[in-house]
């Protein structure tokens, strides 16, 4: 087991195994505290010691022409959950929002979804179709999509399955593992809409179809309203171009729906007066309920939080004290209005400080600052959206629908403090 | 310039609408001209299909069971196939024809599908003839069983969907809170990158 150095402590890297191992480590932790605080008696020895970086010059302008994040970051990368799928080509892996702050997040860490790996696509061999219920049916290079008027917009996308594994009860250790298929970037690109009026679009038509040019080339129906509300086609995130792993050249923004229906790598549009019932919305993203019967078209991701940190990956690493919760919230019916936070299971709540951007159907930070006691501590957060609906909790949305829906579950997390900061995935009564 | 307010783009000619716009609905629209067996299936499915999906649909490993599971939708474990799930059969041929197999999409003709559809239908006992054809003409007269079990987005029909109900802040429950369920004892989370690297 290795050991990553953090501001300055040597501080093991938090699994929960390891976590465990510390804690039957005590004596050492305790011992080493001692050193640290006698060599405070003459000073630290980091700060009276001349350091080589303090002394050697480092790299040049000419090091990094595209700059990557300190080596003493090396934690903070995407996950996979090899059980999960049966191959890392049709698979998933996880945003570490353990260890993020703010709304957005950064191009290399969003969580990735494929169905058939990253295609590799070269945008001056790229096209768009637009075919179907329209008067001209149309070609578009990359190029002449540049030429369209541009909109920034800020959104979180969500997987449809973020959180599904937790259906039958808590799963995995950390909020990288069972809220991580989100993430929230400024995308850049052309109203759908524009697009659509310039094929000219029959009255007839009611539905579209985006189509990726990948090999799994993922097809799913959107009403037409929605494509002409606020649908892009996108070819920007956070200001350069989209990575391969999310859609490079060209990808559809569908804010607030789950994050199936954002065709990457999209290459056709299809207007016409019927749902397809493409596969990706029959055997998959349809939610089996209890009774047999299974919802289909449950496009919106409803209001949800989760507390980033502290968290399973993020424990307490002091005894008692001064202490900053943080996580996310957001709701696909726009903005949110409130997060309440809990440290006592949900017997009382009190409301979070929101701060940064709120912006409709993007990530919302909030914070709360507590001095904690270092008892034990069953944290939870509680979203409300401007539609006025309230975060549910796992029972409420079990008693809904059961255990096998797979999709949507935006129930309440419960993390589980333990006196020595130790923290678990739990749920309670 | 003789399309729309921006005039760009061009025009795409029939060959091109043809040879990407290959989906198909449940009344049909889409099928192309075609037609294929359930033993012609069998022997492309043992080819093309098996080592992932199993020689009766059952799949190898963790890879998608294609056939059986009827009646387990309501069971603790529901077995979601072709024939225990799926409303329509355009969805097997368009999925085939667009997406399999795995790794070499887009290598089937159109007569290999209507044959590999037949034989899907054949593992799932919805077909129980081996010569039985499958084609463009008959293809929307067979139904799959769940069709009818399928329902529109109504979670605003549940209760906690209430809206501007305003939640409780103060003392509400009673007791202290139980641990119901932990993660870690089923300990199935990956360890630190840290870990990966030395294992």
């Amino acid at each position: 087991m290795s050991v990553v150095q953090k501001g300055g402590a040597a501080v093991a890297s938090a699994s929960r195994r390891q976590f465990l191992k510390a804690g039957l480590a005590g004596g050492a932790v305790a011992a080493a505290s001692t050193v640290a605080g006698g060599a405070l008696a003459a000073g630290d020895p980091l700060i009276t010691e001349i350091q080589d970086w303090n002394r050697y010059p480092g790299d040049g302008v000419d090091a990094f022409p595209y700059g990557k994040p300190s080596q003493f970051e090396s934690e903070v990368v995407r996950r996979n959950v090899p059980w999960l799928t049966s191959d890392s080509i049709s698979s998933i892996n996880f945003t570490p929002l353990h260890e993020l702050d703010g709304i957005i997040t950064p191009n290399g860490l969003c969580f990735e979804r494929h169905h058939a790996g990253i295609a590799v696509v070269d945008p001056q061999q790229h096209r768009l179709m637009i075919n179907g219920l329209v008067d001209t049916p149309l070609v578009f290079t990359m190029a002449d999509l540049m030429r369209f008027p541009r909109e920034n917009r800020v959104y979180f996308l969500e997987c449809a399955a973020n959180s599904g594994m937790e259906w039958r009860g808590s799963q995995l250790n950390g909020c990288q593992f069972t809220h991580g298929m989100v993430h929230c970037v400024m995308y850049t690109g052309v109203p759908l809409k524009y697009l659509l009026e310039e094929a000219g679009v029959k009255t007839s038509a009611k539905w579209i179809m985006p189509e990726g040019a990948d090999a799994s080339a993922m097809t799913r129906s959107i009403p037409l309203e929605k494509a002409l509300e606020d649908c892009l086609v996108a070819f920007k995130m956070n200001g350069e171009a989209l990575r391969p792993e999310q859609g490079y050249p060209l990808r559809l923004v569908v804010p607030g729906w789950e994050g199936n229906m954002w065709i990457k790598w999209l290459r056709r549009i299809e207007v016409g007066d019927e749902p397809w019932h493409q596969r990706e919305e029959t055997s998959k993203y349809t939610d089996l309920l209890a009774n047999g019967k299974a919802r289909r078209f449950t496009w919106v991701m409803d209001v949800k939080s989760v507390i980033t940190n502290p968290s399973p990956q993020a424990p307490i690493k002091y005894k008692r004290g001064r202490t900053v919760l943080t996580g996310l919230a957001w709701s696909g019916n726009g903005t949110i209005k409130r997060v309440d936070v809990t440290l006592d299971g949900g017997r009382n709540w009190v409301t979070a400080r929101l701060d940064g951007p709120s912006l409709s159907k993007s990530l919302h930070r909030f914070y709360y600052e507590f001095d904690w006691d270092g008892s034990e501590l069953f944290l939870q957060s509680r979203a409300i959206d401007e539609a006025g609906f309230v975060q549910p909790t796992k029972d409420e949305l079990r008693a809904a629908r059961g255990d096998n829906s797979i999709y949507h579950n935006n129930g309440i997390q419960t993390w589980h403090v333990n006196p020595d900061g130790v923290i678990e995935n739990v749920e309670i009564s | 310039p003789s399309h729309g307010v921006f005039h760009l783009g061009r025009p795409a000619t029939e060959d091109e609408v043809a040879a990407w716009d290959i989906d198909i609905r449940p009344d049909g629209a889409g099928l192309p001209e075609g037609r294929g067996t359930v033993a012609q299936g069998e022997t492309l499915f043992a080819d093309q299909c098996a080592s992932c999906h199993g020689d009766f649909g059952e799949a190898v490993g963790r890879w998608p069971v294609l056939a059986g599971g009827q009646g387990t939708l309501m069971n603790e474990r529901p077995e979601k196939t072709v024939g225990s799930f799926w409303p329509y059969l355009s969805t097997v041929y368009d999925y085939i024809r667009r997406a399999m197999p795995f790794g070499n999409a887009r290598s089937l003709s159109d007569d290999d599908v209507y044959a590999l559809t037949a034989y899907v239908l054949y593992l799932n006992d919805i077909v129980t003839e081996e010569d039985f054809e499958l084609s463009k003409e008959n293809f929307t007269s067979i139904r799959l069983p769940n069709e009818d079990n399928f329902i529109d987005d109504d979670r605003l029909s549940e209760p906690h969907y209430a809206a501007n109900i305003e939640p409780c802040m103060k003392d509400c429950k009673p007791g202290k809170a139980e641990i119901t369920k932990h993660a870690a004892v089923l300990d199935v989370t990956p360890d630190s990158v840290d870990d990966e690297e030395n294992t």
